[in-house]
């Protein structure tokens, strides 16, 4: 990978990081308000569905996620283990890819 | 690198910060697929969350909040690091991340029970 390439990963994920910082607050404090309130299907539901602004918080919050981790771990498996070359690059992207396609295809089926 | 590097808060702090993040990004996919169950109707989602009363259960979820509370302090604390002046509080700035860590996983475990 570029130097480029490696400062527009850098910038990714300080960029993401800050927008998690903020996202995972109001998560955790969702987390305990909803555990307190109880936690069942109907509850929940009744909570989410048809919510569009929770739906666009976690829509903004699983991209930032996706990216987040997809960095996290190629910098890990770097760190870790002597792979190197596009083939970890291109596993981190799919890992990305993956955690985007899953987390908001939850967000949808609970918040739209 | 010697023990006399590693065994400093600061060290400690980078493995927590990798193997927290390595340990939710594990974590995120069985999340997901729980939250999905909710798509198929909401009788998946309540026997899911049935499953979910078990006390370990609950122990292993506090466990999880307080891992994204720790990568969540920890990040913060590296980004004071890397843009804000060199500061001379870096033993505490780790002290406060596990603290207020600590701290948010008593508080979803009191609630949790």
């Amino acid at each position: 990978m570029t130097a480029r390439a490696e400062t527009w990963l850098w910038i990714i994920q300080r960029a993401t990081a800050a927008v998690l910082a903020l996202a995972v607050l109001i998560h955790i404090v969702t987390i305990v308000y909803a555990v307190r309130a109880g936690l069942s299907a109907p509850a929940v539901l009744a909570r989410t569905q048809g919510n569009l602004w929770w739906l666009g918080f976690y829509l903004v919050f699983v991209l930032a996620t996706a990216l987040h981790a997809g960095v996290g771990l190629r910098t890990i498996l770097r760190e870790l283990t002597p792979w190197r070359g596009s083939s970890v690059d291109g596993a981190s992207a799919c890992a990305s890819l993956f955690l985007l396609v899953a987390g908001w295809r939850a967000a949808i089926g609970l918040f739209a | 690198m010697s023990w006399r590097a590693r065994n400093h808060p600061s060290y400690w702090a980078f493995v927590l910060h990798r193997v927290s993040g390595l340990l939710l990004a594990v974590f995120l996919p069985f999340h997901f697929w729980a939250l999905s169950t909710a798509i198929t109707g909401a009788a998946r989602l309540d026997a899911f969350l049935d499953w979910t009363r078990q006390p370990l259960v609950t122990l292993a979820e506090t466990g999880l909040v307080i891992l994204l509370a720790a990568h969540l302090t920890g990040g913060l604390r590296l980004l004071a690091l890397e843009f804000l002046a060199w500061p001379n509080w870096q033993k505490s700035a780790v002290g406060l991340s596990a603290g207020i860590s600590l701290a948010v996983g008593l508080l979803f475990l009191l609630n949790a029970l």
